[in-house]
């Protein structure tokens, strides 16, 4: 039977032709995305490469990072280039965003990629840098952040925040056969960070300790937003990693 | 649409009319382009073929293009053609254009580096883009630092000393120097008595009688500053500890008044406070040994070098 197709069908009946119009514009996704979660390959398992989630302190940080909109001017993602390499270091792998809920990569850089900031600045450079950018780097158009020093970071919410990112599959442990997992995967050390009943108390003591804003009275969302910051690319120690087998990965 | 194909009815409808009598007009594309379509989908076959493409099962079809490069163990590495593999190949490229310049510097000690002037030249411009990269945030682009927070690299008053193999294990290891607090040791007026002593130290007007009490105090075991910065307050490199008579100042906010009162309550605060934010970081995981070499000399040369 030949079916006598017609425009007006489709034309005349507008929910027909949202689904079709939705089926249409997403086979572009469908085809580039939807394979990279069923390959292996996908998010590197090499040697050396054992990414772990953001602490409490780290993870409130990255929404600071997020809700001041740091990511319209900086991108998170060091491209395998000659040009990259030599500025920023060794290009980014894919495990080290897999906990990353969104993703910081970007393309928008008016500022420097921050993929591998972690460790290359101290904690006062950070926090006078974010404070007034240009008592740092005269010529930087980057805006000033004074108010991370002087607000306290709201904490009422990081064991809720913690749950829903543990629903979208970052390992934070709520029961103690998950807690025992991370023990397995990152430690005991890493492991206690990631228990959310915990979640208050290590996000104060790593504050306490880190002391990332240089002042000890409470915990500033500039601590939190510093600690984020030095702990970024620093995660993967390079030199265990084979690279010929992070090249064939792809 | 003209008139003229209107009334003519040169052109199809497609056959649909709204409100009793509208119609749409069904006008073929031109055959340029419907080819030039045909053509973009034979490329992508070719494309398919050439680079890695489909999905397939667990893993990707690699596509028959193929990379070869060197890896850092010397080794000849063959891999499907992907951006990765591509790094490695075009890093191989660069390490070849500047391997006659690294090897040379890895080969030679700082004092040859410095009289090569080919050598030199390449060490100079690299240094460059090496240190706006890593370091001129805090040293600044020229290297004169920033008071109260980052010591200047071109002047030959040096925390930790200038010559290349302190300067070298500055860059490797990083530095933290560290000044206690006397804030609540000491007295409000021992305090004064040893800014004053400080601030005759470098020619700043003082109080006479206040600075002699701050000498007795400086090498005292109360204060215990000499310790440190030693009798004569020229300083202790090997603690980070800065001579105090040179008229260069970094903590105390010196140059920032320019009364003698307002010099020497900068002073006094820095001695209350003590020095816990001079944070040098570590370069030795963050940049090669070729890298840190050249940097060493470019330090070296920016004027201040021993
Ligand atoms: C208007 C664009 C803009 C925004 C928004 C912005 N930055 Fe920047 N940032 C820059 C520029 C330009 C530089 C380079 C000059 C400098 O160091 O200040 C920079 C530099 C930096 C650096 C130093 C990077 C390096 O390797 O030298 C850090 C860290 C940084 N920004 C963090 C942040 C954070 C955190 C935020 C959000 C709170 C932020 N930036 C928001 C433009 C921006
Ligand atoms: C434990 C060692 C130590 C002792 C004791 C010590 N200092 Fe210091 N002092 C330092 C170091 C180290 C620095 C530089 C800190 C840095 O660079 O991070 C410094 C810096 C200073 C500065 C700032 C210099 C500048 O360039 O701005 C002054 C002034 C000073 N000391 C005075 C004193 C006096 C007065 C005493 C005694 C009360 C004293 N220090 C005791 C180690 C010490
Ligand atoms: C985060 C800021 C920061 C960065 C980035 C930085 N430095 Fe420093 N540097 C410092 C501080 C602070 C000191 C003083 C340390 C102290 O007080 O103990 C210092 C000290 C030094 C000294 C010793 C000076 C002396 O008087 O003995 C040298 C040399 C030096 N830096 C070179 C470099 C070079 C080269 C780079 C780039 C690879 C670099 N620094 C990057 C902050 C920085």
């Amino acid at each position: 039977m030949r079916l006598n197709f017609k425009h007006e069908w489709i034309e005349t009946n507008i929910g027909l032709m949202l689904v079709l119009t939705m089926l249409a514009i997403s086979v572009g996704g469908l085809v580039e995305i939807a394979p990279l979660f069923l390959i292996d390959k996908t998010v590197e398992k090499t040697e050396g490469v054992n990414v772990r989630p953001y602490t409490p302190l780290e993870m409130r940080g990255r929404d600071i990072y997020v809700r001041e909109g740091c990511y319209t001017c900086h991108s998170q993602m060091i491209r395998p280039f000659v040009d990259e390499k030599l500025r920023y270091g060794h290009y980014s792998l894919a495990a080290e965003s897999q906990y990353d809920h969104p993703f910081q990569w970007g393309s928008k850089r008016t500022g420097p990629d921050l993929a591998r900031v972690g460790g290359k600045y101290s904690n006062e450079w950070h926090v006078q840098h974010l404070i007034a950018p240009r008592s740092m780097v005269p010529e930087s158009v980057m805006p000033n952040y004074p108010w991370l020093a002087t607000t306290l970071l709201d904490q009422s919410d990081v064991a809720g925040r913690m749950k829903a990112l543990r629903a979208v599959g970052v390992p934070y442990s709520l029961t103690e056969a998950e807690r025992e997992a991370n023990v397995e995967k990152f430690g005991a050390e890493v492991a206690a960070q990631l228990h959310i009943a915990d979640a208050k108390k290590n996000l104060v003591e790593q504050a306490n300790l880190g002391n990332y804003d240089g002042d000890k009275a409470g915990v500033s969302e500039m601590d939190a937003l510093v600690a984020y910051l030095q702990v970024l690319g620093t995660m993967v120690d390079f030199t265990k990693v084979n690279e010929d087998e992070l090249v064939r990965s792809r | 649409m003209s008139e003229q194909n209107l009334q003519s009815q040169t052109v199809q409808t497609t056959g649909h009319a709204w409100d009793g009598d509208l119609q749409e007009f069904n006008n073929p594309l031109p055959t340029w382009w419907v080819y030039t379509f045909y053509v973009t989908i034979v490329f992508s076959v070719v494309y398919w073929l050439i680079y890695p493409s489909w999905p397939f099962g667990k893993g990707f079809l690699t596509g028959f293009s193929d990379i070869t490069y060197v890896n850092k163990a010397g080794e000849t590495v063959s891999s499907h053609w992907n951006t990765r593999a591509l790094l490695m190949e075009d890093l191989n490229k660069a390490d070849e254009m500047q391997k006659p310049y690294f090897s040379k510097v890895a080969a030679s000690d700082f004092g040859q580096i410095s009289k090569d002037p080919e050598l030199s030249g390449f060490v100079l411009s690299a240094g460059k883009a090496l240190f706006t990269d890593n370091c001129a945030p805090c040293h600044q682009q020229g290297g004169q630092g920033v008071v109260g927070f980052f010591p200047n690299l071109t002047d030959d008053d040096w925390l930790y000393g200038g010559s290349y193999d302190k300067i070298h294990q500055t860059l490797v290891n990083g530095r933290r120097g560290y000044m206690p607090a006397f804030g609540e040791v000491l007295s409000v007026g021992e305090i004064d008595a040893l800014a004053n002593y400080v601030a005759s130290l470098s020619g700043i007007e003082h109080d006479a009688g206040k600075a002699a009490n701050g000498r007795a105090l400086f090498s005292s075991e109360t204060a215990a500053c000499y310790y440190c910065h030693t009798d004569s307050a020229k300083g202790r490199q090997d603690m980070g500890a800065p001579n105090l008579t040179d008229k260069i100042w970094l903590w105390a906010n010196v140059p920032g008044s320019d009364n003698p009162e307002g010099k020497i309550a900068a002073i006094r605060s820095t001695i209350s406070t003590g020095v816990n934010k001079g944070v040098m970081p570590a370069w030795g995981e963050r940049l090669s040994p070729e890298q840190i070499k050249v940097l060493t000399v470019y330090v070296h040369e920016l004027g201040g070098g021993k």
